[in-house]
């Protein structure tokens, strides 16, 4: 894809910052605990994102700084050693702890590497303490992530085995499959990060190869290659065609023999294609406008336009990583509309311009583009929900057919509803 | 620095958002970072409303922070303004805007803009969401009326003179703001019956033209003073308006409320004969079926006016007995603290919700009403719990006519509190029966896995059912419990069954009991009933 499409927009943005990963990051890691240095609008974000009632104890919470720590009257090291030793009595079983910047830590300066540090050395290894920032000036969303498994890496042991690293947070089951499919094609070591216990981190060295499973980590991809690791090019793992190339990426990087590629995934294929046949005749020939968001945009684009047949209006990122992306990118035509970036308004003007079948959007736009007659899908169900790898892709696809199943079932049904 | 697992309230800019929402012609500029946009989802996810709120946010990043972020606010503003021409402008900052003083307020008012501008200055450091509604709702009013004299308006406070129906405006009412719509239509309704008319209701679906016909009321109502009391005493100071005090959720609040009205407007006091059999909660209070009621000991947490509604509602209309009162308000802390006192209770004002857990395992209620939070909490404890109070969550935004204040909101309030408990009646029952083989490996409680269950309730307690554990494990001075006794106190309904062994465990340390076992229980139920 030539960049005469890529689109640069500026103005006002709708998109989450970086502390919202701390939603999928926690349960990932249960024997961790991410504490975010900030305000009361930042402990406020991350439970109306993660709707956490629910939790007893959640294992994430909030320095809210006040007045006091503002203005000098206390000083605000301190005050998080405080609240960092209160934390860690309360909960005996926390092993890993990351201090998470937020944007007013980051504006006033607050050095949570020092405090890290200092922390670290006071606690003689009973918690390993770890910083990174989640801040809405410095990231958005997804790339939390980014921050927080950057933030692991140094703690990393060295190592010469030949293995295989997926990095990016899958859900355990997807995960567990992977693992398996891996197997059968002989790779002999396959390990992820983030783990699923904070202290149990895979090695890393020159016989690392890193299969990325997210398109948002681009800091995480540079370090790890300053580790030695080599970063494998491929698309990401979404849909079959996607998945396939991820995993074939992978096996010629172990230069496993083509057949037992060809025999190991073919099946898989097929049956997958199978599977998502029913939701491809939903989807096909249907418009779809992505709103930036998660950076999931243009991998789930690719999948879309390749498999289900939809139709692309525009594409947006909040951010395009060409180097990351490239594989991705190359998987589509010349003439999308992709745009980097936004201005809110702008791109709404264009969604109800073009009246898509489907828009992919944020939890705060969703509603009212329902209430304009425009069926949605939400960004941020796709973070959460089970969508990696060739035996998910009907799942995937079925994400987006459900919306646009639903407004016609509706329409069809309800004499009242389709007059409307 | 204070840590903090979960908040009650959002930051004071969220309640800015809620009177910017709740009107119709209005736009918010809120100079903040991205993430802070999440604050939309609040009122299209929660609140389900099929309208984006009216906010602009300068979605400034770090690289902007070195270069000129005056410019990029008075670019947003201009913007704003000329795509969504709103009546009136509110400029504000979130908490990380604070901290760069770019001043949005003052670079707005300098820009000449065709439109009523209203600075609003909300401490994010200090402050939190329900004081900021409260002030912006102010600044508002006060923005828009402070230049029109009493002579400009037209006042005369004197209905009967003009030979016209007395009026009145409803403040209060916002967006994510606990069963606001549906109090309004009730309150309209009987004000209506008693031949009143409204003249505005904000800020809920108000323009600002109706801000500025708010002096031409007689009077205005306080429904919820977290949002509107403020607004009410500078009206008041300025325009000599006067205002009702009495929030009407319950009976006897809505009678008081009414009488205080019709004493502020002149017109005679209602006939308590008339308004008896105006809701059916003070007969279905006095029926045979409600004696069950009697006494049942409740907890209750809430914002300000919620907590000592309900407090006031339990204690005199539906005969429980209070065991616990608290808010989340600390603005509402003095009042609460009052009401409390008066039920011989002492306040918990608190934002933890930790404590809160805490106390109401600590005083063992048969029902809590709260929050959502509480809600959970309370199914963790096994305790049946109606919800109260904000902070909203969409099951507190039901599709039906389900208000709190007024007769109709008095139906409500028996329906929805008394239900929980006659589901926890039910799985005391189910409990009671669950060895028999209908209930084997069939029944799904839906108070999940804890309702009837003992086990669960011991272990809340932490006790321990082996003694010799409990021998080692606890100290000399606590008694144990025999097997005897164990087996007595499962025969307990669940829910007073924690209150019961601590009772048991108190008389026998005064008895210098060492050892409890069933007639311990007898002797000590006997000893504090005496
Ligand atoms: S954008 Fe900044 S201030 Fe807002 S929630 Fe995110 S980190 Fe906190």
């Amino acid at each position: 894809m030539s960049g005469s499409t890529l689109l640069k927009e500026t103005g006002p943005r709708e998109v989450f910052c970086g502390l919202t990963s701390i939603v999928w990051l926690h349960r990932r890691m249960p024997d961790a605990f991410f504490l975010v240095v900030g305000s009361r609008t930042c402990a406020h974000l991350i439970q109306s994102a993660a709707g956490v009632m629910i939790f007893a104890e959640p294992r994430f919470g909030t320095a809210i700084l006040e007045e006091r720590d503002l203005a000098g009257l206390a000083d605000a090291h301190d005050e998080l050693d405080r609240v960092v030793k209160d934390l860690l009595q309360r909960r005996p079983e926390i092993r890993t702890l990351f201090l998470v910047g937020s944007c007013p830590s980051e504006v006033i300066k607050l050095d949570l590497a020092r405090v890290a540090e200092r922390l670290n050395e006071s606690l003689k290894g009973q918690v390993t303490v770890l910083n990174y920032s989640g801040s809405g000036i410095e990231t958005t969303f997804t790339q939390g992530e980014d921050g927080a498994l950057k933030a692991l890496i140094p703690l990393m042991e060295p190592s010469q085995e030949e293995q295989l690293l997926l990095v990016g947070t899958l859900a355990n089951a997807v995960e567990d499959r992977l693992f398996t499919l891996f197997k059968r094609l002989d790779i002999p070591k396959v390990a992820s990060l983030p783990p699923r216990q904070s202290t149990e981190l895979p090695t890393v060295g020159p016989n690392t190869r890193v299969l990325l499973t997210q398109p948002y980590l681009t800091e995480t991809a540079r370090c790890l290659k300053d580790r030695g690791a080599q970063i494998i090019q491929a698309p990401f793992p979404l849909g079959v065609e996607g998945s396939k190339i991820w995993m074939e990426a992978a096996a010629k990087s172990f230069k496993v023999s083509n057949s037992l590629v060809q025999t190991t995934l073919e099946p898989l294929v097929n049956r997958a294609n199978e599977a998502l046949k029913p939701y491809k005749n939903q989807l096909s020939g249907k418009t779809l406008f992505l709103l930036p968001e998660s950076q999931l945009e243009i991998p789930l684009a690719r999948f879309l336009l390749r498999e289900c047949g939809m139709k692309l209006l525009e594409v947006g990122t909040p951010y395009l990583n060409k180097e990351l992306m490239q594989s991705e990118l190359d998987l589509l035509p010349e003439n999308i509309r992709l745009v980097e970036g936004q201005h809110i308004e702008k791109q709404l003007d264009r969604v109800r311009h073009h009246s898509p079948d489907l828009v992919v959007c944020g939890m705060g736009l969703a509603n009212p583009l329902e209430a304009e007659g425009i069926s949605t899908k939400w960004s941020i169900e796709l973070v959460f929900s089970p969508i990696h790898g060739i035996d998910q892709a009907a799942d995937l696809a079925e994400l987006f057919a459900r919306p646009l199943h639903r407004h016609e079932l509706l329409q069809k049904n309800n004499k009242l509803f389709a007059q409307v | 620095m204070e840590l903090t697992l979960w908040t009650y309230e959002g930051p004071p800019h969220v309640g800015a958002m809620r009177i910017a929402s709740s009107m119709e012609d209005i736009h918010y500029l809120l100079h903040a970072p991205q993430g802070d946009t999440y604050a939309d989802l609040l009122f299209t996810m929660i609140e389900r409303r099929g309208k984006r709120p009216p906010v602009t946010y300068t979605t400034f990043q770090a690289r902007d922070l070195g270069g000129d972020t005056a410019e990029l606010v008075k670019g947003h503003i201009r913007e704003a303004v000329d795509r969504f021409k709103p009546k009136a402008l509110l400029v504000g900052e979130s908490c990380t805007a604070e901290l760069i003083q770019d001043q949005p307020g003052s670079l707005a008012a300098g820009m000449g803009l065709n439109v009523p501008v209203v600075s609003l200055e909300l401490p994010a450091y200090s402050k939190k969401e329900n004081w900021g509604a409260s002030e912006t709702f102010y600044q508002l009013v006060r923005g828009l009326l402070k230049n029109k004299t009493k002579e400009e308006i037209h006042i005369s406070r004197d209905w009967k003179q003009e030979d016209r129906k007395p009026k009145v405006n409803l403040l209060g009412a916002s967006l994510l703001g606990f069963r606001c719509r549906d109090d309004v239509l009730e309150i309209k309704k009987i004000l209506t019956e008693y031949g009143i008319e409204i003249n505005v209701v904000a800020p809920l679906g108000a323009t600002t033209t109706d801000i500025e016909m708010l002096p031409e009321a007689d009077a205005n109502i306080c429904l919820y003073p977290e949002i509107a009391e403020s607004t009410c005493l500078w009206l008041e100071r300025n325009f000599n308006m006067p205002f009702t005090h009495t929030v009407p959720i319950g009976i006897n609040a809505t009678n008081d409320f009414l009488n205080e009205l019709f004493g502020i407007l002149g017109m005679p006091p209602i006939d308590p004969n008339n308004v008896y059999n105006k809701s059916k909660l003070p007969w279905y209070s006095k029926s045979v079926d409600s004696n069950y009621l009697t006494g049942k000991r409740v907890f209750i947490f809430g914002d300000g006016t919620h907590a000592m509604a309900a407090a006031r509602i339990a204690n005199e209309e539906l005969g429980f007995q209070v065991v616990g009162l608290g808010t989340y308000s600390r603005e509402m802390a003095r009042p609460v603290r009052l009401a409390a006192k008066e039920l011989g209770l002492e306040a918990l004002i608190t934002n933890n919700y930790l404590e809160v857990e805490s106390a109401i395992e600590e005083t063992a209620p048969e029902l809590v009403l709260g929050t959502q939070m509480e809600r959970h909490s309370a199914k963790r404890l096994g305790i049946p719990c109606a919800v109260i109070s904000t902070p909203m969550h969409v099951q507190d935004v039901p599709a039906r006519y389900s208000p709190q204040m007024g007769w109709e909101g008095a139906n409500v309030i028996f329906d929805c509190w008394v239900h929980p408990l006659m589901m926890g009646l039910e799985e005391h029952l189910i409990g009671m029966f669950r060895h028999d083989f209908e209930f084997i490996d069939g029944h799904q409680s839906h108070l999940g896995h804890l309702g009837g269950n003992e086990k669960q309730t011991k272990s809340l307690k932490q006790n321990n059912d082996d003694e010799e554990n409990n021998l080692s494990s606890t100290n000399l001075n606590s008694p144990i419990w025999t097997s005897d006794g164990e087996a007595e106190l499962a025969k307990i309904p669940f829910f007073v069954r924690g209150k019961v062994r601590r009772n048991t465990e108190k008389y026998a340390r005064q008895a210098g009991c060492r050892k409890i076992d069933s007639e311990t229980i007898y002797d000590a139920k006997t000893h504090f009933r005496a």
